[in-house]
């Protein structure tokens, strides 16, 4: 007997669902064998990242402070990547929302109101909205692939910061130190529940989760989007401009990744320093890719990315699991997810050894 | 060490919860104390944390495993993960806890009044609080004995900081290097640069290699790493010294001292004075006198008479009659920062814009 | 700054511009048969790593750099793996390769932290590697001569020989080249190890020539600007080389600058350090106005190939 790969006449709905939850049940398995292996306690490995962090309420609102500005940028991305726009400078977005908000911030420092955060939170989505319409130009105009302009695009968003940071926008009682002064209590994201470190940050990633699942499948937009990525030359029959939707994809991606940068500066950061970009752009990427680019997938994936980091640091004080393990996890699932996407379009089949293999069926299989 | 089971996480958290129950005032003495240290790097940076888990050694030694048991977290980074962090070993019972960057400081003010039992130190800070310390070394009086050799064995003239970031730490430290310098070598230079970076090594290095191209042939360095300590024995320049910690395995030749970090003793007397229950909040800046700043061993290719002069300076520090800042101190714009006879305070840094003395170029 | 610097600035350009040449080619020739691999600086501090390690333990060079360019090049092959046979979105998993690379590397390379490596210098005699105007030619690690000797066997084997040529039409047509037979999986599967194996050997150079030591992320963030510098260079080995020494030199620039003292500054460090992405940018628009089909990317850069039967 043989067993053979055969793709799918369609792809698999259960897979799509069962290849994420395989994933990072595979990963904690193997992660614990591979680490026992090479001399850590991987099993301990395992429960400290995975689910330590769940059994402690008090780490629920770490979950949520960590997962919020992942989910949020990973929508955005998801529907760009629905559509076949690879923005991968979410990084470099996510910055400059922080960046322009800031602006606002600094502007209205001596001043109170309950208009300055929205103002804030404006600038931020524009301001990430901004750097993405440059790649969306240069691919609409230019047909310059999107992947190369987005991230080099995001180094130069680390620079800008850095100059305003070290210099224009330093704070004059820092003690030379590279920081933008405190952000004042009228330019604070508020705690959600008082007593908690959870911020509005945590509701507004399910608002923004929600909305757009809403818009995906409810609105002309969504199913543009859909179109576009899945059947490009029905999208252009269909009389869907392609240049509309890159657009559309890297506004959404850079606003909602502006957004997160300027509500991760108000709330968390408290200010900006050097040290803001930590990747989340990044991390998003991941995101939308284990939650299989739909929203509710996303706010799932989000908070298990959030897990590992948080469990990560648990298991540095408990088991004193080094922190680069973390990342081995990480990429480990991310790993597996990926592989674990080939089963969702292809199947395993028993191949019947050739001297029973009629013709017929072998034409079946090429029509397959 | 880092490794502790939950029994003894039961035990103490036990311990600490029936406290109160015993009417105990604040001022309660202990058995054993739980210290916990947050790092920005790893331990084996050979620099900055690396002296900082020394001091944690040295403390756990002096006191007794029977009395502390400490937690290292490292590789955190000064952003809402260190607020984690602290809120995490805070809540986890850890009677005392260190953040060694000043980074930290932002996260550790936001969370310490969440836990006003637990006690927090933050090094190179510059905000108190009920239950946060701010503590120091002195290391630019260090950098005076360093300047000293420098000035004695440059056959140049011109020497070298590499620093991370213009922040008074540095440049206070460029400042006590280049006068010492010039006390006796009237006509050293000193070139300032800025790395931007407290551990970026093959910027380190690239900039160290651009430096030795420009006349420099002493290099000091204000960053984490020995990479351009490297630069300088490849070069086969006059030599480096060492930032932190003994950094003589990286370039046995240019070598010539270091300025090394001793946070033990200081370690010591804050968990001591957790265990007998008088710990307060206060501010420590210490140097060469207390210990907290020690210059290593002088490499044996340094003349005698630059020793006996590094060490008068060194000496004449500790007793008082030496300060790293005493006048005439003119700055690159002319300006008189002290008149002869006159100090610049060591704590007037703080309160000015960085300024360079003359001779230096930045 | 004086005419006399000239010699020094070229020679902490051009081994400060190597680990970029040397990922950038690997990058190229897998690019070129239409695979992006976002995976570099994982890779590259694989190499890193494990040459720090090798050195440290048997003191071989030639064994560490061997061993780096095979580590590399199976983390390549993972990458190979889950993209060609799986077709698995490369953007993601070769972001995912970084991740990996990155905890892999400061987790192996805890033992050999701040360990000095020894330097592999000029294998020329003294006279000449010392010398203040010879050592412009003769002054350099061996893993800088490697670098411009695969310039050249880089250029001749993707326009001169039939196995370049059929890893080109891979890249730019993966539908035909599979139609008249070539196997695309197969050729892509190499593109990618190659890929690996110098980005690798551009991760060796750290420990063995640039900061001899391993620390983590040794390197820097540098693997993105090799991937920028194969763009930059319009996907052509000459100007791989032209554009590593560029990069090298705005980088070297700034630090000389510095050195220098006051009044060079034109610019503030930030804009010097923006430079190669902007560049690397107007290059991207530059190429596309142009449109002639030589220089432009590969036709299959990033897209899964998935044959039809």
């Amino acid at each position: 007997m043989r067993l053979k790969f055969e793709k799918r006449p369609e792809a698999s709905t259960a897979m799509l669902y069962l290849t994420p939850v395989a994933a990072v049940l595979i990963t904690m398995a193997l992660g614990g064998v591979v680490f026992s292996l090479i001399g850590f306690d991987g099993f301990g490995a395992v429960r400290e990242i995975f689910i330590s962090p769940l059994v402690n309420a008090y780490k629920w609102q770490d979950l949520a402070v960590k997962a919020a500005p992942l989910v949020i940028i990973a929508v955005g991305l998801s529907i760009g990547y629905r559509a076949n726009v690879w923005n991968i400078g979410a990084e470099g977005q996510y910055i400059v929302g922080a960046l322009a908000g800031t602006g606002v911030a600094l502007l209205t420092h001596q001043m109170s109101g309950f208009w300055i955060l929205p103002a804030m939170m404006l600038a931020g989505v524009l301001g990430g909205m901004a750097w993405a319409s440059i790649p969306a130009f240069l691919r609409t105009r230019l047909q310059v692939n999107e992947i190369l302009t987005t991230l080099m695009l995001t180094y130069v968003a680390v620079y800008i910061l850095n100059y305003l940071v070290f210099g224009p926008w330093k704070s004059p009682t820092s003690f030379g130190q590279p920081q933008t002064v405190l952000f004042s209590p009228s330019q604070s994201l508020p705690y959600l529940i008082a007593g908690t470190v959870v911020r509005w940050n945590a509701l507004i990633a399910v608002v923004v989760v929600l909305v757009a699942w809403f818009v995906m499948t409810r609105s002309v937009f969504g199913f543009q989007i859909r179109v576009v990525g899945s059947a490009p030359q029905a999208a252009r029959h269909g009389g869907f401009s392609a240049d509309r939707t890159v657009w559309l994809a890297l506004l959404a991606g850079g606003g909602l990744a502006g957004f997160a940068g300027i509500l991760e500066a108000a709330g968390p950061f408290g200010h900006l320093i050097p040290q803001f970009p930590t990747n989340y752009g990044f991390t998003a990427i991941i995101v939308a890719f284990l939650g299989r680019l739909h929203p509710v997938g996303i706010l799932i994936a989000g908070l298990v990315l959030a897990l590992t980091f948080v469990g990560g640091e648990m298991a540095q004080t408990t088991i004193a699991l080094p922190f680069p393990a973390v990342g081995v996890f990480q990429a480990m699932m991310l790993f597996l997810l990926l592989a674990g996407d080939f089963f969702v379009r292809y199947r395993l089949v028993r191949v019947k050894p050739k001297s029973e293999t009629a013709p017929a069926a072998e034409t079946s299989t090429e029509a397959a | 060490m880092r490794n502790f089971n939950r029994r003894t996480a039961l035990k103490i958290g036990g311990a600490a919860a029936a406290l109160p129950l015993l009417g105990a005032p604040a001022f309660a003495q202990m058995d054993k104390v739980r210290a916990a240290f947050v790092l920005i790097g790893t331990p084996d940076d050979n620099g900055w944390n690396f002296g900082h888990d020394n001091g944690r050694k040295y403390m756990l030694e002096q006191l007794g495993e029977d009395k502390v048991e400490t937690t290292v977290v490292t590789d955190v980074a000064e952003g809402p993960d260190s607020e984690r962090v602290f809120r995490e070993l805070a809540q986890q019972g850890h009677d005392i806890i260190f953040g060694t960057s000043y980074g930290f400081g932002t996260y550790m003010l936001r969370v310490a009044p969440e836990f006003p039992d637990t006690k927090f130190e933050w090094a190179t800070g510059s905000e108190m609080a009920p239950n946060v310390s701010i503590y120091n070394a002195k290391f630019h009086e260090g950098r005076a004995v360093i300047g000293t050799i420098a000035g004695m064995m440059s056959q140049t003239g011109v020497g070298a900081y590499i620093g991370s970031f213009p922040i008074p730490e540095v440049f206070m430290g460029a400042n006590a290097f280049h006068l010492a310098a010039r006390k006796v070598n009237a006509n050293f230079i000193t070139k300032v640069v800025y790395v931007d970076s407290w551990f970026n090594p093959p910027k380190e290095a690239d900039q160290a290699r651009a430096l030795i191209d420009q006349g420099v042939d002493v290099i000091t360095q204000h960053t984490d790493g020995p990479a351009a300590l490297q630069v300088a024995e490849e070069r086969g320049i006059v030599g480096g010294f060492g930032q932190g910690a003994d950094m003589s395995a990286f370039a046995p030749n240019a070598h010539l001292t270091s300025i090394i970090d001793i946070w033990g003793p200081y370690y010591t007397k804050a968990v001591k004075s957790v265990l007998d229950g008088n710990w307060t909040s206060g501010s420590s800046w210490e140097g060469l006198a207390s210990g907290e700043v020690l210059i290593g061993p002088y490499n044996p290719k340094i003349p005698a008479d630059v020793v006996a002069a590094a060490e008068a300076v060194r000496l004449g520090i500790i007793d008082g009659s030496i300060h790293p800042f005493a006048g005439p101190i003119v700055d690159t714009a002319g300006n008189v920062r002290a008149a002869e006879g006159d100090i610049v305070d060591d704590g007037e840094f703080w309160a000015n814009e960085a300024w360079y003395a003359e001779g230096m170029e930045v | 700054m004086s005419v006399d610097l000239i010699i020094p600035i070229i020679m902490t350009l051009i081994p400060a511009a190597t680990p970029i040449l040397l990922a950038a080619q690997g990058e190229l020739v897998a690019e070129k048969s239409g695979v992006l691999n976002l995976g570099i600086e994982g890779m590259m501090l694989t190499g890193a790593v494990i040459t720090a390690a090798v050195m440290l333990i048997t003191g071989n060079v030639w064994l560490a750099i061997l061993c780096a360019a095979l580590a590399a090049s199976t983390a390549a092959l993972i990458f190979g793996f889950l993209t060609l046979s799986l077709s698995a979105n490369q953007v993601a998993t070769g972001l995912a390769l970084t991740i990996l690379g990155t905890g892999f590397s400061a987790l192996f390379g805890q033992p050999f932290t701040g360990k000095a490596v020894p330097l592999f210098k000029s294998p020329f005699p003294a006279e000449l590697a010392a010398d203040p105007f010879w050592r412009l030619f003769f002054g350099y690690s061996p893993l800088v001569y490697f670098s411009l000797a695969m310039v050249v066997l880089i250029w001749w084997f993707l326009q001169r020989t039939r196995p370049g040529l059929i890893l080109r039409a891979v890249g730019e047509s993966d539908i035909s080249a599979h139609s008249i037979g070539y196997s695309v999986i197969g050729v892509r599967y190499l593109a990618v190890a190659f890929g690996g194996a110098m980005a690798g050997i551009a991760g060796a150079c750290y420990p063995l020539m640039l900061t001899p030591q391993w620390v983590e992320r040794l390197t820097s963030g540098r693997g993105w600007i090799a991937l920028a510098l194969v763009v930059f260079a319009a996907w052509r080995p000459f100007r791989l080389l032209a554009g590593a020494y560029f990069f090298g030199l705005v980088m070297t620039l700034e630090v000389y600058a510095k050195a220098s003292g006051g009044g060079f500054r034109i610019l503030p460090s930030e804009a010097w350090a923006a430079l190669p992405y902007l560049a690397t940018i107007l290059v991207l628009v530059l190429i596309s106005m142009r449109r002639s089909g030589s220089t432009s990317a590969p036709a299959c850069l990033g897209k899964p190939f998935i044959p039809a039967t």
